[in-house]
C-alpha cells in the first residue's frame, strides 16, 4: 500500500469510528434520530445527549488518540527504540501527579478547569526538570532523566494517596488515574485543544531529524540536524500533547507504544512517515477502545485505560518475544 | 583553498590527553590515510575536527553551523548504525532530502555496487553490505570533503579495493578524503598522503613512500614489515611483531 493510500484508508477508518462513537451509548435510539438530533437540534433530551455528551466525548477521543500516537512515534524515532513510549520521559506520571494534587486538595471541586490546569502544570514542571537534569547529553541521559522524574512523580502520587484522610477522595483519585473519556464536556475540548495543537505542530517538525537519526546521532548531526534543537522540540511537543491528553482523559497507556509498532511495516519503517500515520492510528485505537468500553459493560463504567492496558500488555509481550528472537 | 584546517587541536578526557596539539591541513585532490595503532587518537582527531566533541584549538569545520557543515563535509562514523529496517535506496537518499532518483544517490549506489540491493531492507543485509550502504550514504551527500572512520573494516578484499579506488577517484576529481585505516598495504597503495598518529600526537605526515619506513613502523606499530617498490606501486606487508626482547 502506498503512503498516500494508507493515509486515506486511516482517515476513512477514523471518520467511520467517529460516526460509530457518536451512535453508541446507553440511550437506545435509532441512527436516523441520533443524526437528526445532532445536526438538526430540536426539542427533548436527545439533542443534548448528542451535542453535549457524545460529540465532545468523541472529539476528545480523536484528540487524545492523535496526541498519544503521534508522541509515541516521535519518541520511538528519536530514541531509535521500538519499546519507547511517551511515558518514558515521565510526562504522563507528572501530569497525573498534578491532577491528583488538584483532586486531593479540593481544588478540582472549586472550578471545572482546575484539574486539567493542574495536570498541565505538572507536565510543564516535568519538562523543566528533565531538561535541567539531562543537560546537553545524548538520548541516554534523556531517558534516565525521564525515568527519574517518572519515579519521583509516582512516589509523590502514592504519598498523596497514602496520606489521604478521606477514603472518598482516594477512591476518586484511583478511578481518575485509570483514564476515561466518560462525562467530558466541550469545556475539556477547548481547554486541551490549543495546547495539543501546539504540541502536534512541534512534533510535525521532528520528521526530518528522526529520519536522519536512523543513521545514528553523529551521522545525523553531520547531515545538518541540530540535535539540541531537535530534542527541545521533541520534549516540548510530547509534553504539550501528552500533558493535555492526560489532563482531560487521565492516564491512558500503550497507545503510544502499540500504534507505531503496528503501523511501522506499512510505512517501510520510515520514522517521519510514521508520525502522521500513528496520529491517525492512535485516534482509531482510542475511538475503538472507547466504543468497546461502552459496549462490553454498559452501565458499569469500564475505564478506557484499563481496557487499553488489557489489550496493550499482550502486544508488548509479543514485541519483547520478537526482539528476543532477533538477538 | 584548503578543505580542512586544524590548529593545535587538543582533546582531554579528565587528566588524560587523547589528542595533543594536532595541526593538519587538507587540500583538494588529496586522499589522506590516517594510520596509527588502536587508541592512538585517529577517531578523536576526526571527531574533534568535525566539532562533534569538545576540543581546545581550532578547526575550520567545527566553526560552521550544522547546515553549513553538512554542505562542507560528509562523515562516516565507525559505529555502523541502521536503526530501522528501511530500504537501502531510502537510507542513501537521506543525504539528498529523500530524493531516491537524485543523480548523486544513483551514482553512489552504483559506485558501491548496491544497485541490485536498492530495494532490500538495509537491516537484512550482511555486515559488509551494510558498511557499503553507509559509505554510499556519505558519498551521496556530495560534499567537497569526506571524513571516514575505518571505512574498509569488514569488507571483502574486492570491495576494500573498490572502496579505496572510489576514494582516490573522488580525490582525483578535485575533492578530498580523510580516512582512518588499519590496512597498511591498502593505505600505501591508494593514499596520496599518510598521517601517522601515535599516543595522541601526529608523528609523521607525507607521501606514503616517505612515511612508511622500517624505523617508523617499528616505533609506532611495533611490527616488522616488508616494504618494496613494485611495478604496481608501493607494497607494504607486515611480517611480525617486535617484542621488547628484540628491541
Amino acid at each position: 500500500m502506498t503512503y498516500p493510500r494508507l493515509i486515506v484508508v486511516l482517515t476513512l477508518l477514523v471518520a467511520g469510528l467517529f460516526m460509530a462513537s457518536l451512535l453508541v451509548g446507553v440511550a437506545d435510539v435509532s441512527v436516523m434520530d441520533s443524526l437528526a438530533a445532532l445536526f438538526g437540534g430540536g426539542e427533548g433530551p436527545l439533542p443534548i445527549v448528542m451535542r453535549e455528551i457524545r460529540l465532545p466525548r468523541t472529539i476528545l477521543g480523536v484528540m487524545v488518540g492523535v496526541s498519544l500516537g503521534l508522541s509515541g512515534a516521535a519518541m520511538q524515532g528519536y530514541l531509535r527504540n521500538p519499546l519507547a513510549e511517551p511515558g518514558v520521559i515521565g510526562i504522563s506520571a507528572s501530569a497525573a501527579l498534578g491532577a491528583v494534587i488538584a483532586l486531593q486538595s479540593g481544588l478540582a471541586a472549586l472550578f471545572a478547569l482546575a484539574l486539567p490546569l493542574a495536570a498541565l502544570t505538572g507536565a510543564a514542571l516535568c519538562v523543566l526538570l528533565i531538561l535541567l537534569l539531562a543537560g546537553s547529553g545524548g538520548t541516554l541521559s534523556l531517558i534516565l532523566a525521564g525515568i527519574a522524574v517518572s519515579a519521583l512523580s509516582s512516589a509523590l502520587t502514592a504519598l498523596v494517596l497514602n496520606l489521604s484522610p478521606n477514603p472518598f477522595a482516594a477512591n476518586e483519585i484511583v478511578f481518575w488515574m485509570m483514564g476515561s473519556l466518560a462525562d467530558r464536556s466541550f469545556l475539556h475540548v477547548w481547554t486541551a485543544l490549543p495546547v495539543m495543537l501546539v504540541g502536534w505542530a512541534l512534533l510535525a517538525f521532528t520528521g526530518r531529524g528522526i529520519d536522519r537519526l536512523t543513521l545514528g546521532e553523529e551521522a545525523a548531526a553531520t547531515m545538518g540536524i541540530n540535535l539540541k534543537r531537535l530534542r527541545l522540540i521533541l520534549v516540548g511537543g510530547v509534553a504539550a500533547s501528552v500533558g493535555a491528553a492526560t489532563a482531560v482523559a487521565g492516564a491512558v497507556g500503550f497507545v503510544g507504544l502499540v500504534v507505531p509498532h503496528v503501523l511501522r511495516p506499512l510505512v517501510g519503517a520510515r520514522p517521519a512517515r510514521l508520525l502522521l500515520t500513528s496520529a491517525l492510528g492512535g485516534a482509531a485505537l482510542v475511538l475503538t477502545a472507547d466504543i468497546a468500553v461502552r459496549l462490553i459493560l454498559p452501565g458499569r463504567d469500564l475505564k478506557l485505560g484499563v481496557l487499553m492496558a488489557l489489550v496493550g500488555a499482550p502486544v508488548f509481550f509479543h514485541l519483547i518475544w520478537r526482539m528476543r528472537g532477533r538477538s | 583553498m584548503s578543505l580542512l584546517t586544524t590548529h593545535n587541536l587538543t582533546v582531554r578526557h579528565g587528566a588524560r590527553v587523547t589528542l595533543n596539539h594536532a595541526s593538519l591541513t587538507v587540500e583538494p585532490g588529496e586522499f589522506v590515510g590516517l594510520i596509527g595503532p588502536n587508541g592512538a587518537g585517529k577517531s578523536t582527531l576526526l571527531r574533534a575536527a568535525l566539532g562533534l566533541i569538545t576540543a581546545e584549538g581550532d578547526s575550520s569545520l567545527a566553526k560552521l553551523s550544522s547546515a553549513q557543515r553538512a554542505k562542507a563535509v560528509a562523515w562516516l562514523p565507525q559505529a555502523r548504525e541502521i536503526a530501522w529496517p528501511v530500504r537501502v535506496a531510502h537510507l542513501v537518499s537521506l543525504a539528498q532530502n529523500e530524493r531516491e532518483d537524485a543523480p548523486e544517490v544513483l551514482a553512489a549506489l552504483a559506485r558501491m555496487d548496491l544497485t541490485a540491493l536498492a530495494d532490500r531492507k538495509a537491516t537484512g543485509l550482511s555486515g559488509g553490505e551494510q558498511a557499503r550502504v553507509l559509505i554510499a550514504r556519505a558519498l551521496a551527500q556530495d560534499t567537497p570533503l569526506l571524513l571516514a572512520d575505518e571505512p574498509t573494516a569488514g569488507l571483502d578484499p574486492a570491495h576494500q579495493i573498490a572502496c579505496m579506488e572510489t576514494f582516490s577517484g573522488i580525490a582525483k576529481d578535485g575533492r578530498a578524503v580523510v580516512a582512518s585505516l588499519h590496512d597498511l598495504g591498502l593505505a600505501a597503495r591508494h593514499c596520496t598522503r599518510l598521517v601517522v598518529i601515535h599516543a595522541g600526537r601526529i608523528v609523521a605526515d607525507g607521501p606514503p613512500r616517505h612515511v612508511l619506513t622500517e624505523a617508523l613502523l617499528s616505533e609506532v606499530f611495533s611490527i616488522r614489515c616488508y616494504i618494496s617498490d613494485a611495478a604496481e606501486g608501493l607494497v607494504v606487508q607486515p611480517l611480525g611483531q617486535i617484542t621488547q626482547d628484540d628491541a
